[in-house]
């Protein structure tokens, strides 16, 4: 067996400002991407791992290419003095 | 003229206050642009970067939790993160940030990206009764939503904004009822003036608002235990609201900024066109930057005034431009020149809009129409375009971004098939503004609060 190193959490972030609405990351990515009203796209910033391919299409297909996929490896910073 | 790369910052301390939107992206820059040397991010709140747009909208309504929110990281920045962490004070000469801890933190270069946070209501007005809210952080949303799941008999928004309307919007959604007050004749009136605000109040009515415009709210009144019981408005009616929001307009986080010299106040702190800070007497500081909502500078385009701009895309555009700046010598450095644009979400419409509508004195609809619900405006200065509105229309902008970036004429020569026959421009009634004359305040002013 091959054992794959952990993979980062999924995280993601539209550029409304450059989304046209045209859709294709709801195709692509129905259970992260989704329409709220006519126009107004709505999408999950961390879903579930198991959506990667999902959501790595969803960026490809964007005409206006307003999706960003995170890249980082290193762990999310944690707040300090815990006792906040 | 090339100025040797050594001018700029590769090695070294540079110091990032504001761990939000701009603060990451400018972290993200800076080891972009090839700084290798020693990198802090200092942010009051405990959490990691996340994005404040849906709050108001996704959050509230309950379509996505907070835990949903979280910023990615585009690239490994090798940071030391210090959140859950205010700093307090500013040494310039001394280059050190102080921090509420006690703590200091040496710079060699300094990126001030502290933000924006919502306008509180007076206290003596009724600003500390429980049950009203402000919307800016995660924590706000988290206490609005549940106060909103307690099923409230009626919500009063304060003020019709860009945040008020999407507040209004999401309670609607929820089935609660909504009285919103607006200081002005229509929602949104400084930010689009009075003739796309009336298309907009027709929005609020429909969605079953209950919209008092030419109405403030003069004090919030409690219970003996504490809990807001209702508003006296400035007509002399009372609305009966167990949960106020009050969405009246951001003020900018520089008190930590107070006796450190920089021209800072509740407008934002000042930097000149490449992102670093000004002294209170006119100087820019070679080491100390601004960028995202807490900054304002003087925009090539728009001479004349300092813009602040709290968009979503500045926040990305100024923290690159400055991180480039910060790491680059005197001969290399950008000008920060975006053009403005901005989107909100409300009551089932998408509304986006490029340029500075709030600069026009005239406005025509170029497509689509405003009973249809689905119309662009073209704003004019002078017989120059100046901006442009977009309501579920989002995939013309772009066409008309050139136009206002080219300086075309008002009315714009269109052609459009869904265009009207031909195009008669009127008085955008801005408020405030006789017809014909530009706008008396700094461009500022009208911008939303929530969409950077």
């Amino acid at each position: 067996m091959i054992t794959q190193p952990p993979s980062p959490p999924l995280r993601l972030v539209v550029d409304l400002n450059r989304c046209q609405s045209y859709g294709q990351c709801v195709y692509a990515a129905p259970t992260v991407f989704r329409f709220h009203g006519e126009e107004s796209l709505e999408y999950d910033y961390a879903p579930d791992a198991g959506v990667r391919r999902e959501v790595a299409r969803a960026a490809a297909a964007c005409p206006v290419q307003a999706i960003t996929l995170g890249g980082a490896t290193e762990p999310a910073p944690t707040a300090s003095g815990d006792d906040r | 003229m090339t100025a040797p790369a050594a001018a700029g910052l590769r090695t070294g301390r540079i110091v990032v206050v504001g761990a939000s939107l701009a603060g990451l992206r400018a972290a993200e820059a800076l080891r972009d642009e090839g700084f290798t040397g020693e990198l802090t991010l200092i942010g009051e709140e405990p959490h990691e970067p996340y994005d404040r747009p849906p709050l108001s909208k996704a959050v509230l309504s309950g379509r996505l939790s907070c835990d949903h929110i979280v910023l990615p990281q585009v690239r490994n920045i090798d940071a030391r993160w210090l959140l859950g962490t205010r700093a307090t004070g500013l040494d310039v000469p001394g280059r050190r940030v102080e921090l509420a801890d006690g703590r200091s933190v040496a710079y060699d270069r300094l990126l001030i990206a502290t933000g924006t946070r919502a306008r509180p209501w007076p206290v003596q007005a009724g600003g500390r009764l429980d049950g009203v809210h402000v919307l800016r952080t995660r924590e706000d949303a988290e206490r609005l939503r549940g106060a909103l799941l307690a099923s409230p008999s009626r919500v009063l928004v304060i003020g019709a904004g860009f945040t008020g309307g999407e507040v209004a919007s999401s309670c609607r959604e929820l089935g609660l009822a909504v009285t919103v007050t607006q200081r002005s004749a229509t929602p949104l009136a400084s930010a689009l003036g009075g003739v796309i605000g009336r298309a907009t109040a027709d929005w609020y009515r429909e969605a079953g608002v209950d919209l008092r415009p030419h109405t403030t709210v003069r004090t919030l009144e409690g219970h003996p235990s504490g809990r807001l019981r209702r508003a006296v408005l400035s007509d002399g009616t009372t609305v009966d609201a167990e949960v106020a929001v009050v969405a009246t307009g951001a003020l900018a986080n520089t008190e930590w900024l107070a006796g450190s010299g920089l021209a800072a106040d509740h407008r934002g702190a000042v930097s000149d066109a490449g992102c670093r800070a000004m002294t209170a007497d006119g100087r820019p500081v070679e080491d100390v930057f601004v960028a995202g909502d807490v900054a304002r500078w003087p925009h090539p385009r728009y001479p004349g005034q300092l813009l602040r701009l709290d968009h979503w895309d500045n926040a990305v555009a100024q923290a690159r431009t400055a991180a480039h700046n910060i790491t680059h010598g005197p001969g290399e450095q950008l000008v920060h020149r975006p053009l403005p644009a901005f989107w909100s979400q409300q009551f089932g419409r998408y509304l986006k809009s490029i340029g500075v509508p709030a600069l026009a004195d005239q406005v025509v609809v170029t497509q689509g129409s405003l009973d249809r619900r689905q119309f662009v405006a073209a704003y004019g200065l002078q017989g120059r375009l100046v901006g442009a509105v977009a309501v579920d229309s989002p995939r013309v902008l772009e066409g008309y971004a050139a136009l206002v970036e080219s300086g075309a004429p008002f009315p714009p020569l269109l052609g459009a098939s869904d265009g009207p026959d031909h195009l008669d421009p009127v008085d955008a009634a801005f408020p405030g503004r006789a017809a014909g004359s530009p706008p008396d305040h700094a461009v500022s002013a009208p911008a939303p609060t929530a969409h950077r």
